[in-house]
Protein backbone atom coordinates (compact mmCIF):
# COMPACT_ATOMS: atom_id res chain seq x y z
CA UNK A 1 0.00 0.00 0.00
CA UNK A 2 1.38 3.60 -0.95
CA UNK A 3 1.05 6.27 1.23
CA UNK A 4 0.32 10.36 -0.23
CA UNK A 5 1.24 13.47 1.77
CA UNK A 6 -1.95 15.14 2.06
CA UNK A 7 -1.07 18.70 2.63
CA UNK A 8 -3.03 19.00 5.53
CA UNK A 9 -3.43 15.23 6.95
CA UNK A 10 0.20 14.27 6.52
CA UNK A 11 -0.01 10.75 5.46
CA UNK A 12 -2.80 8.71 4.41
CA UNK A 13 -3.26 5.75 2.88
CA UNK A 14 -4.02 5.68 -1.36
CA UNK A 15 -7.00 4.93 -1.26
CA UNK A 16 -8.33 7.92 0.14
CA UNK A 17 -6.76 9.86 -2.63
CA UNK A 18 -8.60 10.47 -6.00
CA UNK A 19 -6.61 11.57 -9.41
CA UNK A 20 -8.40 14.72 -10.75
CA UNK A 21 -6.65 16.06 -13.56
CA UNK A 22 -3.18 17.15 -14.77
CA UNK A 23 -1.88 20.81 -13.14
CA UNK A 24 -2.29 23.86 -15.82
CA UNK A 25 -5.50 22.32 -17.67
CA UNK A 26 -7.25 25.52 -17.66
CA UNK A 27 -10.99 25.95 -18.46
CA UNK A 28 -11.34 28.18 -21.82
CA UNK A 29 -13.16 31.63 -20.62
CA UNK A 30 -16.62 31.12 -22.09
CA UNK A 31 -17.62 35.03 -21.87
CA UNK A 32 -15.93 34.63 -25.53
CA UNK A 33 -16.87 32.21 -27.69
CA UNK A 34 -15.02 28.74 -27.49
CA UNK A 35 -13.92 26.66 -30.54
CA UNK A 36 -14.71 22.66 -30.50
CA UNK A 37 -11.01 22.25 -30.71
CA UNK A 38 -9.79 24.30 -27.43
CA UNK A 39 -13.16 22.39 -25.75
CA UNK A 40 -11.49 18.89 -27.05
CA UNK A 41 -8.07 20.24 -25.74
CA UNK A 42 -9.28 20.98 -22.51
CA UNK A 43 -11.83 17.96 -22.24
CA UNK A 44 -9.85 15.52 -23.80
CA UNK A 45 -6.33 16.00 -24.12
CA UNK A 46 -3.67 14.86 -21.30
CA UNK A 47 -0.46 14.92 -21.60
CA UNK A 48 0.18 11.85 -19.87
CA UNK A 49 3.95 12.34 -19.42
CA UNK A 50 6.36 9.13 -18.48
CA UNK A 51 8.24 10.76 -15.67
CA UNK A 52 7.66 13.57 -13.44
CA UNK A 53 3.81 14.65 -13.61
CA UNK A 54 2.18 17.47 -12.15
CA UNK A 55 -1.31 16.66 -11.26
CA UNK A 56 -3.96 17.93 -8.90
CA UNK A 57 -5.35 15.19 -6.47
CA UNK A 58 -7.91 15.24 -3.76
CA UNK A 59 -7.87 13.77 -0.16
CA UNK A 60 -11.10 12.32 -0.23
CA UNK A 61 -11.59 12.63 3.39
CA UNK A 62 -10.68 15.72 4.08
CA UNK A 63 -12.07 16.91 0.64
CA UNK A 64 -9.17 19.30 0.29
CA UNK A 65 -7.31 19.67 -3.40
CA UNK A 66 -4.23 19.97 -3.37
CA UNK A 67 -0.70 19.82 -6.02
CA UNK A 68 0.79 16.54 -6.32
CA UNK A 69 4.45 16.45 -8.32
CA UNK A 70 5.08 12.78 -8.83
CA UNK A 71 7.00 10.44 -10.91
CA UNK A 72 4.55 7.69 -12.80
CA UNK A 73 7.79 5.02 -13.42
CA UNK A 74 8.65 5.02 -9.67
CA UNK A 75 5.54 5.92 -8.06
CA UNK A 76 7.74 8.16 -5.97
CA UNK A 77 6.12 11.41 -4.44
CA UNK A 78 8.51 14.50 -5.48
CA UNK A 79 6.17 17.10 -3.25
CA UNK A 80 2.69 18.08 -2.73
CA UNK A 81 1.99 22.04 -2.75
CA UNK A 82 -1.86 23.40 -1.08
CA UNK A 83 -3.65 25.49 -3.71
CA UNK A 84 -5.82 27.47 -1.43
CA UNK A 85 -4.55 31.14 -1.56
CA UNK A 86 -5.65 32.45 1.38
CA UNK A 87 -3.58 30.25 3.59
CA UNK A 88 -0.59 30.07 1.17
CA UNK B 1 12.52 -19.27 -44.89
CA UNK B 2 10.18 -21.22 -42.63
CA UNK B 3 8.25 -24.44 -43.35
CA UNK B 4 4.70 -24.60 -43.53
CA UNK B 5 3.12 -26.17 -40.21
CA UNK B 6 1.20 -29.46 -39.90
CA UNK B 7 -0.03 -31.91 -38.25
CA UNK B 8 2.53 -34.46 -40.30
CA UNK B 9 5.55 -31.89 -40.09
CA UNK B 10 5.16 -32.29 -35.86
CA UNK B 11 5.06 -36.52 -36.61
CA UNK B 12 7.66 -36.36 -38.53
CA UNK B 13 10.13 -33.60 -36.35
CA UNK B 14 9.43 -36.08 -33.66
CA UNK B 15 10.74 -39.32 -35.29
CA UNK B 16 13.90 -37.06 -36.59
CA UNK B 17 15.04 -35.62 -33.04
CA UNK B 18 13.05 -32.49 -33.41
CA UNK B 19 16.48 -31.26 -35.43
CA UNK B 20 14.73 -29.68 -38.38
CA UNK B 21 12.75 -26.62 -36.98
CA UNK B 22 13.93 -23.39 -38.01
CA UNK B 23 13.58 -19.83 -36.63
CA UNK B 24 10.30 -18.58 -37.24
CA UNK B 25 11.49 -15.09 -38.44
CA UNK B 26 14.54 -13.47 -39.33
CA UNK B 27 16.77 -10.94 -37.40
CA UNK B 28 17.57 -8.44 -40.42
CA UNK B 29 19.54 -4.84 -39.90
CA UNK B 30 16.78 -2.01 -40.91
CA UNK B 31 17.42 -1.14 -44.29
CA UNK B 32 17.59 3.23 -45.04
CA UNK B 33 13.70 3.23 -46.36
CA UNK B 34 10.48 1.50 -46.04
CA UNK B 35 7.38 2.41 -47.54
CA UNK B 36 5.84 1.84 -43.94
CA UNK B 37 7.41 1.51 -40.76
CA UNK B 38 5.56 0.13 -37.70
CA UNK B 39 6.17 1.56 -34.73
CA UNK B 40 5.71 -1.17 -32.03
CA UNK B 41 5.55 -4.73 -32.17
CA UNK B 42 2.92 -6.36 -30.38
CA UNK B 43 -0.42 -8.03 -31.14
CA UNK B 44 -1.78 -4.77 -33.56
CA UNK B 45 1.62 -3.92 -34.88
CA UNK B 46 2.43 -7.36 -36.20
CA UNK B 47 -1.46 -7.97 -37.25
CA UNK B 48 -0.74 -4.74 -38.98
CA UNK B 49 2.35 -5.25 -41.13
CA UNK B 50 1.14 -9.12 -42.02
CA UNK B 51 -2.67 -7.61 -43.26
CA UNK B 52 -0.18 -4.55 -45.27
CA UNK B 53 1.38 -7.85 -47.01
CA UNK B 54 -1.67 -9.75 -47.05
CA UNK B 55 -4.57 -7.27 -48.30
CA UNK B 56 -2.68 -4.54 -49.54
CA UNK B 57 0.66 -6.20 -51.54
CA UNK B 58 2.90 -4.01 -50.07
CA UNK B 59 6.54 -5.78 -49.22
CA UNK B 60 8.86 -2.55 -48.29
CA UNK B 61 7.45 -2.67 -44.70
CA UNK B 62 9.08 -2.96 -41.49
CA UNK B 63 8.14 -3.37 -37.42
CA UNK B 64 10.46 -2.00 -34.71
CA UNK B 65 10.28 -3.11 -31.00
CA UNK B 66 12.03 -1.73 -28.70
CA UNK B 67 11.99 -4.60 -26.33
CA UNK B 68 11.15 -8.27 -27.74
CA UNK B 69 7.70 -8.74 -29.59
CA UNK B 70 4.22 -9.36 -27.51
CA UNK B 71 6.78 -8.57 -24.69
CA UNK B 72 4.04 -5.72 -23.90
CA UNK B 73 0.54 -5.74 -23.25
CA UNK B 74 -0.15 -8.93 -25.91
CA UNK B 75 1.74 -11.04 -23.64
CA UNK B 76 0.45 -9.43 -19.97
CA UNK B 77 -3.43 -9.88 -20.83
CA UNK B 78 -5.74 -12.00 -19.28
CA UNK B 79 -6.50 -13.54 -23.27
CA UNK B 80 -10.54 -13.23 -23.48
CA UNK B 81 -11.81 -12.29 -26.91
CA UNK B 82 -15.78 -11.46 -27.11
CA UNK B 83 -17.56 -8.71 -29.17
CA UNK B 84 -20.28 -7.97 -26.15
CA UNK B 85 -20.84 -4.48 -27.04
CA UNK B 86 -23.69 -2.32 -26.83
CA UNK B 87 -23.15 0.23 -29.37
CA UNK B 88 -22.99 -1.00 -33.83
CA UNK B 89 -19.91 0.65 -33.97
CA UNK B 90 -18.36 -1.43 -31.40
CA UNK B 91 -19.99 -4.31 -32.62
CA UNK B 92 -18.71 -3.68 -36.18
CA UNK B 93 -15.37 -3.71 -35.07
CA UNK B 94 -15.29 -6.02 -32.17
CA UNK B 95 -16.44 -8.71 -34.47
CA UNK B 96 -15.06 -8.25 -36.90
CA UNK B 97 -12.20 -9.36 -34.62
CA UNK B 98 -13.95 -12.46 -33.65
CA UNK B 99 -14.34 -13.01 -37.24
CA UNK B 100 -10.62 -12.73 -38.16
CA UNK B 101 -9.71 -15.08 -34.91
CA UNK B 102 -12.44 -17.78 -36.04
CA UNK B 103 -9.99 -18.33 -38.99
CA UNK B 104 -6.95 -17.03 -37.58
CA UNK B 105 -4.68 -20.25 -36.88
CA UNK B 106 -5.57 -21.12 -40.62
CA UNK B 107 -4.58 -18.14 -42.25
CA UNK B 108 -1.69 -17.71 -40.52
CA UNK B 109 -0.50 -21.44 -39.96
CA UNK B 110 -0.67 -21.15 -36.81
CA UNK B 111 -2.14 -22.16 -33.59
CA UNK B 112 -3.26 -19.79 -31.56
CA UNK B 113 -6.00 -22.15 -29.80
CA UNK B 114 -9.01 -19.83 -29.68
CA UNK B 115 -11.37 -21.76 -27.48
CA UNK B 116 -14.76 -20.39 -28.39
CA UNK B 117 -15.83 -21.54 -24.90
CA UNK B 118 -18.30 -18.56 -24.47
CA UNK B 119 -18.17 -15.76 -22.13
CA UNK B 120 -20.67 -14.62 -19.64
CA UNK B 121 -21.26 -11.17 -18.07
CA UNK B 122 -23.52 -11.62 -14.43
CA UNK B 123 -26.37 -10.26 -13.80
CA UNK B 124 -26.74 -10.11 -10.24
CA UNK B 125 -30.39 -8.16 -9.41
CA UNK B 126 -34.03 -8.39 -10.89
CA UNK B 127 -33.04 -4.66 -12.40
CA UNK B 128 -29.74 -5.86 -13.67
CA UNK B 129 -30.95 -8.42 -15.47
CA UNK B 130 -33.19 -5.83 -17.17
CA UNK B 131 -30.34 -4.08 -18.66
CA UNK B 132 -29.08 -7.22 -18.97
CA UNK B 133 -31.76 -8.33 -21.78
CA UNK B 134 -31.62 -4.72 -23.21
CA UNK B 135 -27.65 -5.76 -24.04
CA UNK B 136 -28.50 -9.02 -25.58
CA UNK B 137 -30.81 -7.27 -27.78
CA UNK B 138 -28.54 -4.25 -28.49
CA UNK B 139 -26.03 -7.02 -29.49
CA UNK B 140 -28.14 -9.08 -31.68
CA UNK B 141 -29.36 -5.96 -33.53
CA UNK B 142 -26.25 -5.41 -34.48
CA UNK B 143 -25.45 -8.96 -35.56
CA UNK B 144 -23.60 -10.67 -32.68
CA UNK B 145 -24.13 -13.70 -31.10
CA UNK B 146 -25.95 -13.03 -27.53
CA UNK B 147 -28.40 -14.98 -25.44
CA UNK B 148 -29.90 -14.19 -21.83
CA UNK B 149 -29.18 -16.59 -19.51
CA UNK B 150 -31.73 -17.33 -16.13
CA UNK B 151 -29.41 -18.54 -13.28
CA UNK B 152 -30.10 -22.37 -13.62
CA UNK B 153 -28.39 -21.67 -17.25
CA UNK B 154 -25.84 -20.11 -15.51
CA UNK B 155 -25.51 -23.00 -12.94
CA UNK B 156 -25.44 -25.65 -15.53
CA UNK B 157 -22.46 -23.96 -17.13
CA UNK B 158 -20.54 -22.36 -14.31
CA UNK B 159 -21.45 -24.89 -11.13
CA UNK B 160 -18.12 -23.32 -9.15
CA UNK B 161 -20.22 -19.82 -9.00
CA UNK B 162 -21.96 -18.93 -5.62
CA UNK B 163 -25.51 -19.68 -5.69
CA UNK B 164 -25.91 -19.74 -2.38
CA UNK B 165 -29.02 -17.80 -1.19
CA UNK B 166 -27.00 -15.53 1.09
CA UNK B 167 -24.75 -14.90 -1.49
CA UNK B 168 -23.55 -11.19 -1.45
CA UNK B 169 -23.87 -10.88 -4.89
CA UNK B 170 -27.28 -12.94 -5.60
CA UNK B 171 -26.53 -14.66 -9.58
CA UNK B 172 -29.94 -13.79 -11.20
CA UNK B 173 -28.21 -14.70 -14.76
CA UNK B 174 -26.00 -13.40 -17.39
CA UNK B 175 -25.35 -12.39 -21.18
CA UNK B 176 -24.13 -15.18 -22.87
CA UNK B 177 -21.60 -14.78 -25.70
CA UNK B 178 -20.66 -18.30 -26.81
CA UNK B 179 -18.77 -17.64 -29.60
CA UNK B 180 -16.09 -15.58 -27.08
CA UNK B 181 -13.46 -17.53 -25.25
CA UNK B 182 -10.27 -17.49 -24.97
CA UNK B 183 -6.66 -17.43 -26.98
CA UNK B 184 -3.24 -18.03 -26.41
CA UNK B 185 -1.83 -14.86 -26.64
CA UNK B 186 2.00 -15.36 -27.20
CA UNK B 187 1.01 -17.40 -30.55
CA UNK B 188 -1.13 -14.46 -31.54
CA UNK B 189 2.28 -12.23 -31.66
CA UNK B 190 4.67 -15.12 -32.63
CA UNK B 191 2.13 -16.30 -35.60
CA UNK B 192 1.40 -12.62 -36.94
CA UNK B 193 5.21 -12.12 -36.64
CA UNK B 194 5.89 -14.90 -38.36
CA UNK B 195 3.66 -14.70 -40.75
CA UNK B 196 4.47 -10.92 -41.82
CA UNK B 197 8.02 -12.20 -41.88
CA UNK B 198 6.90 -14.64 -44.72
CA UNK B 199 5.17 -12.11 -46.96
CA UNK B 200 9.10 -10.37 -46.23
CA UNK B 201 8.36 -8.19 -44.05
CA UNK B 202 11.57 -7.04 -41.72
CA UNK B 203 10.88 -7.35 -37.93
CA UNK B 204 13.35 -5.35 -35.90
CA UNK B 205 13.79 -5.84 -32.51
CA UNK B 206 15.63 -4.04 -29.83
CA UNK B 207 15.12 -1.42 -32.02
CA UNK B 208 13.71 1.57 -29.56
CA UNK B 209 12.09 5.21 -31.51
CA UNK B 210 13.81 7.96 -30.32
CA UNK B 211 12.38 10.73 -32.14
CA UNK B 212 10.39 11.13 -35.59
CA UNK B 213 12.25 12.29 -38.72
CA UNK B 214 10.03 15.58 -39.53
CA UNK B 215 10.88 17.78 -42.75
CA UNK B 216 8.70 20.72 -43.26
CA UNK B 217 5.79 18.82 -41.12
CA UNK B 218 5.47 15.90 -42.40
CA UNK B 219 6.89 12.74 -40.59
CA UNK B 220 9.59 11.13 -43.12
CA UNK B 221 10.21 8.37 -40.93
CA UNK B 222 11.97 7.83 -37.67
CA UNK B 223 15.11 7.90 -35.55
CA UNK B 224 15.66 4.71 -33.83
CA UNK B 225 18.37 3.37 -31.12
CA UNK B 226 19.75 1.36 -34.94
CA UNK B 227 19.85 4.68 -36.76
CA UNK B 228 17.52 6.54 -38.97
CA UNK B 229 14.67 4.41 -40.81
CA UNK B 230 12.82 6.72 -43.39
CA UNK B 231 9.60 6.06 -44.51
CA UNK B 232 7.03 6.86 -47.01
CA UNK B 233 4.52 6.68 -43.95
CA UNK B 234 4.22 5.52 -39.79
CA UNK B 235 2.24 4.00 -38.08
CA UNK B 236 2.30 3.94 -34.11
CA UNK B 237 0.92 1.09 -32.36
CA UNK B 238 2.38 1.32 -28.82
CA UNK B 239 -0.37 0.72 -26.49
CA UNK B 240 0.53 2.57 -22.81
CA UNK B 241 3.12 4.54 -24.18
CA UNK B 242 1.25 6.26 -26.80
CA UNK B 243 1.08 9.27 -25.02
CA UNK B 244 5.49 9.41 -25.16
CA UNK B 245 6.17 9.03 -28.75
CA UNK B 246 2.86 11.53 -29.78
CA UNK B 247 5.10 13.88 -27.33
CA UNK B 248 8.10 13.07 -29.96
CA UNK B 249 5.68 13.29 -33.09
CA UNK B 250 4.37 16.79 -32.09
CA UNK B 251 0.64 15.11 -31.50
CA UNK B 252 -1.73 15.37 -29.28
CA UNK B 253 -3.89 12.53 -27.79
CA UNK B 254 -6.73 12.03 -24.91
CA UNK B 255 -5.13 8.86 -23.12
CA UNK B 256 -4.17 8.47 -19.69
CA UNK B 257 -2.15 5.32 -19.34
CA UNK B 258 -2.71 3.35 -16.06
CA UNK B 259 -1.37 0.02 -14.51
CA UNK B 260 -3.68 -2.94 -15.38
CA UNK B 261 -3.19 -6.36 -13.10
CA UNK B 262 -3.61 -10.24 -13.70
CA UNK B 263 -3.15 -12.94 -11.89
CA UNK B 264 -3.04 -16.84 -12.12
CA UNK B 265 -2.96 -19.55 -9.56
CA UNK B 266 -1.45 -22.92 -9.24
CA UNK B 267 -2.79 -25.68 -11.58
CA UNK B 268 -6.00 -27.23 -10.71
CA UNK B 269 -8.40 -29.33 -11.84
CA UNK B 270 -10.86 -28.72 -14.51
CA UNK B 271 -13.23 -26.50 -12.97
CA UNK B 272 -14.60 -23.83 -14.76
CA UNK B 273 -15.48 -24.46 -18.75
CA UNK B 274 -15.98 -20.80 -19.40
CA UNK B 275 -15.12 -17.02 -19.09
CA UNK B 276 -17.46 -15.40 -15.97
CA UNK B 277 -16.88 -11.85 -15.71
CA UNK B 278 -19.15 -9.90 -12.41
CA UNK B 279 -19.51 -6.26 -13.21
CA UNK B 280 -20.38 -5.71 -9.87
CA UNK B 281 -17.40 -7.09 -8.09
CA UNK B 282 -15.26 -5.94 -11.11
CA UNK B 283 -13.35 -9.22 -11.30
CA UNK B 284 -13.79 -12.23 -13.73
CA UNK B 285 -11.97 -15.15 -14.49
CA UNK B 286 -11.27 -18.22 -16.45
CA UNK B 287 -9.34 -21.42 -16.44
CA UNK B 288 -6.42 -21.87 -18.83
CA UNK B 289 -5.58 -25.51 -20.58
CA UNK B 290 -2.71 -26.06 -18.35
CA UNK B 291 -5.29 -25.46 -15.11
CA UNK B 292 -4.46 -22.52 -13.33
CA UNK B 293 -7.33 -19.61 -13.13
CA UNK B 294 -6.76 -16.45 -14.74
CA UNK B 295 -7.91 -13.47 -13.12
CA UNK B 296 -8.78 -10.17 -14.27
CA UNK B 297 -10.42 -7.32 -12.78
CA UNK B 298 -10.03 -3.44 -13.28
CA UNK B 299 -7.57 -0.72 -13.18
CA UNK B 300 -5.58 0.56 -10.73
CA UNK B 301 -6.64 4.24 -9.84
CA UNK B 302 -3.32 5.74 -10.49
CA UNK B 303 -1.94 7.01 -13.62
CA UNK B 304 1.31 5.32 -14.28
CA UNK B 305 3.87 3.72 -16.28
CA UNK B 306 5.36 1.82 -13.49
CA UNK B 307 4.42 -1.99 -15.18
CA UNK B 308 3.38 -3.32 -11.81
CA UNK B 309 0.17 -2.74 -10.32
CA UNK B 310 -0.87 -2.02 -6.64
CA UNK B 311 -2.38 -3.59 -3.65
CA UNK B 312 -5.84 -1.91 -3.34
CA UNK B 313 -6.73 -3.17 -6.13
CA UNK B 314 -5.20 -6.64 -6.11
CA UNK B 315 -7.61 -7.10 -2.84
CA UNK B 316 -10.41 -5.71 -5.07
CA UNK B 317 -10.10 -8.24 -7.70
CA UNK B 318 -8.99 -11.09 -5.64
CA UNK B 319 -11.88 -10.32 -2.83
CA UNK B 320 -14.31 -9.90 -5.72
CA UNK B 321 -12.94 -13.37 -7.35
CA UNK B 322 -13.76 -15.19 -3.57
CA UNK B 323 -17.55 -13.39 -3.75
CA UNK B 324 -18.35 -14.96 -7.39
CA UNK B 325 -16.77 -18.69 -6.27
CA UNK B 326 -15.89 -18.79 -2.66
CA UNK B 327 -14.52 -22.32 -3.33
CA UNK B 328 -11.65 -21.02 -4.79
CA UNK B 329 -10.76 -19.02 -1.27
CA UNK B 330 -7.86 -21.22 -0.73
CA UNK B 331 -6.75 -21.65 -4.37
CA UNK B 332 -2.70 -20.55 -4.50
CA UNK B 333 -1.63 -17.68 -6.46
CA UNK B 334 1.39 -18.62 -9.11
CA UNK B 335 2.19 -15.09 -10.77
CA UNK B 336 1.19 -11.68 -10.83
CA UNK B 337 2.15 -8.67 -13.03
CA UNK B 338 0.48 -5.39 -14.44
CA UNK B 339 0.72 -3.92 -18.26
CA UNK B 340 0.23 -0.40 -19.16
CA UNK B 341 -3.22 0.42 -20.78
CA UNK B 342 -3.83 3.84 -22.56
CA UNK B 343 -7.06 4.62 -21.79
CA UNK B 344 -9.32 6.85 -23.85
CA UNK B 345 -12.21 9.10 -22.01
CA UNK B 346 -14.66 6.97 -23.90
CA UNK B 347 -13.16 3.07 -23.55
CA UNK B 348 -13.43 3.17 -27.83
CA UNK B 349 -9.98 3.04 -29.28
CA UNK B 350 -8.21 6.03 -31.21
CA UNK B 351 -7.59 4.62 -34.95
CA UNK B 352 -6.72 7.50 -37.42
CA UNK B 353 -3.88 10.37 -38.31
CA UNK B 354 -2.31 11.61 -35.60
CA UNK B 355 -2.36 15.07 -36.41
CA UNK B 356 1.34 15.67 -37.81
CA UNK B 357 1.06 14.43 -41.21
CA UNK B 358 3.28 11.00 -41.77
CA UNK B 359 1.82 9.63 -38.71
CA UNK B 360 -1.47 7.36 -38.23
CA UNK B 361 -2.13 6.15 -34.31
CA UNK B 362 -3.59 2.73 -33.61
CA UNK B 363 -3.92 2.93 -29.60
CA UNK B 364 -6.66 3.99 -26.69
CA UNK B 365 -7.69 0.32 -26.54
CA UNK B 366 -7.32 0.36 -22.88
CA UNK B 367 -8.04 -3.00 -21.01
CA UNK B 368 -9.19 -4.44 -24.30
CA UNK B 369 -6.54 -4.65 -26.73
CA UNK B 370 -5.93 -8.28 -27.10
CA UNK B 371 -9.26 -9.02 -28.24
CA UNK B 372 -9.20 -6.54 -30.76
CA UNK B 373 -5.78 -7.50 -32.59
CA UNK B 374 -6.82 -8.84 -36.09
CA UNK B 375 -9.35 -5.95 -36.18
CA UNK B 376 -7.14 -3.30 -35.16
CA UNK B 377 -4.62 -4.77 -37.36
CA UNK B 378 -6.79 -5.07 -40.25
CA UNK B 379 -8.02 -1.83 -40.20
CA UNK B 380 -4.98 -0.26 -39.28
CA UNK B 381 -3.33 -1.91 -42.42
CA UNK B 382 -5.81 -0.05 -44.49
CA UNK B 383 -5.50 3.26 -43.53
CA UNK B 384 -1.90 2.96 -43.61
CA UNK B 385 -1.80 1.32 -47.30
CA UNK B 386 -4.53 3.87 -48.23
CA UNK B 387 -4.38 7.26 -46.10
CA UNK B 388 -8.34 6.73 -45.48
CA UNK B 389 -10.34 5.27 -42.65
CA UNK B 390 -12.54 1.96 -43.55
CA UNK B 391 -15.82 2.09 -43.10
CA UNK B 392 -15.87 0.25 -39.70
CA UNK B 393 -13.02 2.31 -38.75
CA UNK B 394 -14.35 6.05 -38.87
CA UNK B 395 -15.77 6.26 -36.24
CA UNK B 396 -12.77 5.73 -34.13
CA UNK B 397 -10.95 8.45 -35.50
CA UNK B 398 -9.77 11.31 -33.25
CA UNK B 399 -12.21 13.82 -34.57
CA UNK B 400 -14.42 12.13 -32.44
CA UNK B 401 -13.37 14.44 -29.65
CA UNK B 402 -14.05 17.56 -31.33
CA UNK B 403 -16.97 16.85 -32.86
CA UNK B 404 -18.31 15.00 -29.46
CA UNK B 405 -19.55 11.58 -31.62
CA UNK B 406 -18.20 9.39 -28.45
CA UNK B 407 -18.86 5.98 -28.35
CA UNK B 408 -19.30 5.61 -24.59
CA UNK B 409 -18.75 2.37 -24.04
CA UNK B 410 -17.78 2.73 -20.33
CA UNK B 411 -21.66 3.86 -20.28
CA UNK B 412 -23.23 1.88 -23.29
CA UNK B 413 -22.16 -1.72 -22.31
CA UNK B 414 -20.95 -1.35 -18.15
CA UNK B 415 -17.35 -2.85 -19.99
CA UNK B 416 -15.04 -0.90 -18.49
CA UNK B 417 -12.19 0.12 -20.80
Amino acid sequence: MQQFPCPFCGLRDEREFHFSGEAGNIRPDTTQPVSDADWRDYLYTHENPKGVSREIWVHTTCQEYFMMERDTVTMAVIGTQQMRRDTA
Amino acid sequence: MTRHFSAFGVFREGLRGHKGWAPMWRSPAPKLKYDVVIVGGGGHGLATAYYLAKNHGMSRIAVVEKGWLGGGNTGRNTTVIRSNYFYPESTALYDLSVRLYEGLSRDINYNVMFSQRGMMVLSHSESEMEIAARTVNAMKLNGADAELLDARDVQKKAPILNYRDDARYPIHGAIWQGRGGTGRHDAVAWGYARAADRLGVDIIQNCEVTGFLIEGGTCKGVETTQGVIRAGRVGVATAGHSSVLAQMGGYKLPLHSYALQAFVTEAIKPVMDTVAFSPMTGSYFSQSDKGGLVIGGGLDRIPSYAQRGNTPEQENVLSGIIDMAPALAKVKLLRHWAGIVDVSPDSSPLIGPSGTDGIFVNCGWGTGGFKAIPAGGYLFAHLLANGAHHEISRPFDLNRFGTGALIDEAAGSGIAH
